[in-house]
């Protein structure tokens, strides 16, 4: 038998991030395409033509604030005010939220700062009549959209008027009039969900599309590449959103297989159009969704879309991230903050003012706190919960005769 | 040929169109009233090609599911007669298809999908498990998943492996899952159509070894055509069956067996070799089970042996044993038997000594007869 004998003995490669706790931040390895410097392909082109698609990045706002390139949505004033005016209080929302979990008022919650642009521009491009299959990373949705914030506030506390009646996590809500599909706790089995939905959305001949979302950490897990399978095979309307925030807990993002490709060159693979987009840039994301947007509803199929960003928040309330990476790398993100550049965009414009801005973020707080009071009137977690009879219902269309029987046993 | 049955030359993977001979190809233009005898696979088919000419909102896919109509032939002719999109071949992707299917359901759409073999589910599970069975709960009824997961199942066909298992527990062990096994042609379209048309998902498994015909468990034997049998007469229009009721297959005074799929058949063999005059039940329905009726007959005789063909610990078999012991302990004359798989992974070399058989289930007869004070 040959022997085969290597120069040098094999090693295993392990992944590591650019920097760790006490490292200064480096983000020299980025390669960043300046504002405008993307084409816009034809919404009809071909995934094989627009390749380079998948690991440019598509940027519209200059360091200046001004709005440049072929992706420019040219969006009117009003609509930029209303998606900043969404993104501020998508932050309030997180930040009194975050604190109620310190004050003990809720086991749990997520942030989403610095994502804050994605949401909320996707949700209000979409219809409420698409659907919606997000992350937890999406509460952004629902605000732009005018959801109650009482309402969510009621899902976080688990409390008597909790629309889902406590049996989620806080954070993980389901609302079919607002386009939202019930949020699993489990990673990435929306994304297949989101698929189905679609496909079926095209086999009644309607004219509703899906989207969806995934974190690059949980692009690994299969259902995501059965996603896009059926989404290719099918030619699904459907928008594929992967939020590269740059870290899936602990673990950045090479982990999950971005340090050798881009996450939108998955794509790639399975047939479908890529694009790699500024996550922190209101416009270019805005563009982008509409380009998959208009694909999807003129029978042309699915778009993954990779939003680039940076998660600025803990993971969660239960998550401390100065344990595993640089503790400023948030504010060294070489692409800004969402809410800073579309401000300065509109001051730009002539649009907006500083003194607005604290206004809107002065009534953003006000808002939150009223819907606050209103909801801890009703109580926070374990003051006051939907009643126990709830438990034992909706496991089925119907209770059958084991679940009657439990219900008694706790006698409810 | 009419009968059917499996020897050395059927042990690969390829053995599953081979089960479906020529005679047993499903009826050409069915009349919409009356009946007609049909085997297994043509009373699933008819069920479907019924259904989804009735609601345009069923649709039917899996792994060859579409132009070639299933390995089986379950699903044969769907595309041909409702369309390409109405039936459709899926990538080898059971998470896809699961997770597909409940997107569709969330949608409004019926779907039924076919996952190969029960053996493949696994790589669903999750779907199933924590997304299926879970929406109506988690989202407080703004969605629900009214899905139909049908997979053939079970062993007594050389199959190996991966081509045997009944892994019925893994899914009534699951809040928001219904069970359904039919052990006859006749059940088998009442109960898929029933399937279909329940609001919840609903995990449908075919016991393969019966699809040709009943089987009596002495593996020299081989199926017999469902022809001689009453439960193969199958209304060609529409019926449904409910799902919940068992069947009570032979009335007696002596024991109760409870049993579901092709165990149906082995144990009504085993009570006759027996010679004991038993209550044969065919459950039908684990989830929702009807415990009425179980309970009932075990009162009645007295005595109560569980026939399954999954492993024992963990089975089914074990949730049949407590519920008997709960309600009918002052009625138990002997210790509740189980007869049931072994505890081993399927290994195809021992097919008859792991497939519970009729001596097995005489036996169990026999001690529960004699076990009583
Ligand atoms: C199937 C599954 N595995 C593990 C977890 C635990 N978990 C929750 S969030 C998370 C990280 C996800 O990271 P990413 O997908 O990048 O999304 P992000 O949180 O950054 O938005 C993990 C591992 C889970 N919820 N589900």
């Amino acid at each position: 038998m040959t022997q085969h004998k290597n120069a040098q003995p094999l090693s295993l490669r392990v992944p590591e991030p650019s920097g760790r706790p006490g490292d200064t931040p480096d983000f020299s390895h980025l390669k960043l395409d300046a504002p405008g410097a993307v084409d816009r392909p034809p919404v009809g082109s071909t995934p094989y033509d627009m390749r380079d698609h998948a690991f440019r990045l598509i940027r519209v706002l200059d360091d200046a604030g001004v709005a440049v390139g072929p992706w420019n949505p040219r969006l009117d004033a009003e609509t930029l005010r209303k998606g900043l005016k969404a993104m501020i209080l998508t932050r309030a929302f997180d930040d009194r939220m975050h604190r109620a979990h310190r004050q003990g008022k809720t086991s749990f919650y997520m942030k989403c700062t610095g994502e804050e642009a994605i949401a909320v521009a996707q949700g209000m491009i979409l219809s409420r009549e698409d659907m919606g299959f997000p992350t937890y990373r999406q509460q952004g949705l629902l605000i732009a959209r005018g959801y109650p914030l009482v309402d969510m506030m009621n899902q976080i506390y688990s409390n008597a008027e909790d629309p889902i009646k406590g049996r989620q996590l806080p954070i993980m809500y389901s609302s079919r009039d607002y386009g939202f599909f019930t949020i699993s706790g489990n990673l990435g089995t929306q994304v297949p969900q989101a698929v189905g939905w679609a496909m079926a959305s095209a086999y009644k001949g309607d004219d509703k599309i899906a989207i969806s979302w995934i974190g690059d950490g949980a692009t690994a897990e299969g259902d995501f590449h059965n996603a896009l399978t059926f989404a290719s095979v099918y030619r699904a309307p459907v928008i594929l959103n992967i939020v590269n925030n740059q870290w899936a807990i602990s673990s950045f993002q090479g982990i999950a297989g971005g340090l050798e490709t881009t996450f939108a060159s998955k794509a790639i693979g399975y047939g479908l159009p890529a694009l790699r987009v500024d996550g922190n840039d209101f416009l270019a994301v805005w563009a982008a969704t509409q380009w998959a947007e208009e694909r999807a509803r003129s029978n042309q199929g699915a778009t993954v879309i990779e939003l680039f960003t940076y998660r600025g928040a803990p993971h969660s309330t239960s998550d401390d991230p100065s344990r595993y990476r640089p503790g400023d790398e948030h504010e060294k993100w070489p692409l800004g903050d969402p809410i800073a550049r579309l401000k300065q965009h509109l001051i730009a414009l002539g649009e907006w003012s500083d003194e607005q801005h604290s206004e809107a973020e002065a009534e953003a707080v006000a808002q939150v706190r009223a819907a606050g009071k209103e909801s801890e009137a009703i109580g926070t977690l374990g003051q006051s919960r939907p009643s126990v009879k709830t438990m034992f219902e909706e496991v089925f269309a119907t209770e059958d005769w084991r679940l009657i029987e439990q219900r008694r046993e706790v006698g409810v | 040929m009419t009968e059917q049955t499996f020897t050395e030359s059927d042990r690969t993977d390829g053995i599953e169109p081979d089960m479906v001979t020529a005679d047993h190809a499903p009826p050409s233009e069915a009349p919409t009233s009356g009946t007609q005898p049909m085997n297994m696979i043509q009373a699933l088919n008819s069920a479907l090609h019924v259904k989804m000419a009735e609601d345009p909102n069923v649709l039917s896919f899996g792994e060859d599911a579409g132009f070639f109509g299933g390995v089986f032939r379950v699903t044969d002719q769907l595309q041909q007669k409702h369309g390409l999109t109405r039936s459709f071949d899926a990538p080898i992707s059971e998470c896809g298809i699961v997770a597909a299917a409940i997107g569709m359901g969330a949608y409004g759409l019926r779907p039924v999908v076919e996952i190969q073999f029960a053996d493949y589910i696994y790589p669903a599970y999750d779907q199933i498990v924590s997304e299926a069975a879970k929406l109506r709960y988690r989202s407080a009824g703004m969605f629900t998943a009214p899905i139909t997961v049908r997979s053939p199942y079970g062993g007594g066909i050389f199959g190996g492996q991966t081509h045997s298992q009944s892994p019925e527990s893994l899914f009534t062990h699951i809040a928001g899952l219904k069970v359904v096994i039919p052990s006859n042609p006749y059940d088998a379209k009442g109960l898929l159509t029933a399937a279909i048309e329940d609001d919840d998902p609903v995990i449908f498994f075919e016991p393969k070894r019966l699809y040709n015909g009943p089987f009596d468990g002495w593996h020299k034997n081989p199926v017999s055509p469902w022809k001689t049998q009453d439960l193969a007469q199958v209304p060609t229009g529409k019926y449904t069956l409910p799902i919940g009721k068992a069947r009570i297959m032979r009335e007696g005074s002596d024991v109760t067996i409870l049993c579901y799929g092709t165990m149906v058949w082995v144990s009504l063999a085993g009570a006759e070799h027996a010679g004991v005059d038993a209550e044969v039940i065919d459950l039908r329905t684990l989830v929702p089970l009807d415990i009425e009726t179980i309970e009932a007959s075990v009162k009645k005789t007295g005595r109560c042996v569980i026939v399954h063909e999954a492993p024992k610990t963990s089975g089914f078999g074990g949730e049949l044993s407590a519920l008997v012991q709960e309600r009918c302990f002052y009625h138990l004359e002997a210790p509740i038997a189980r007869v049931t798989g072994w505890d081993t992974p399927y290994p195809h070399a021992f097919e008859w000594e792991y497939f519970p058989g009729p001596e097995r289930v005489a036996e169990a007869l026999k001690s529960v007869m004699t076990g009583g004070r």
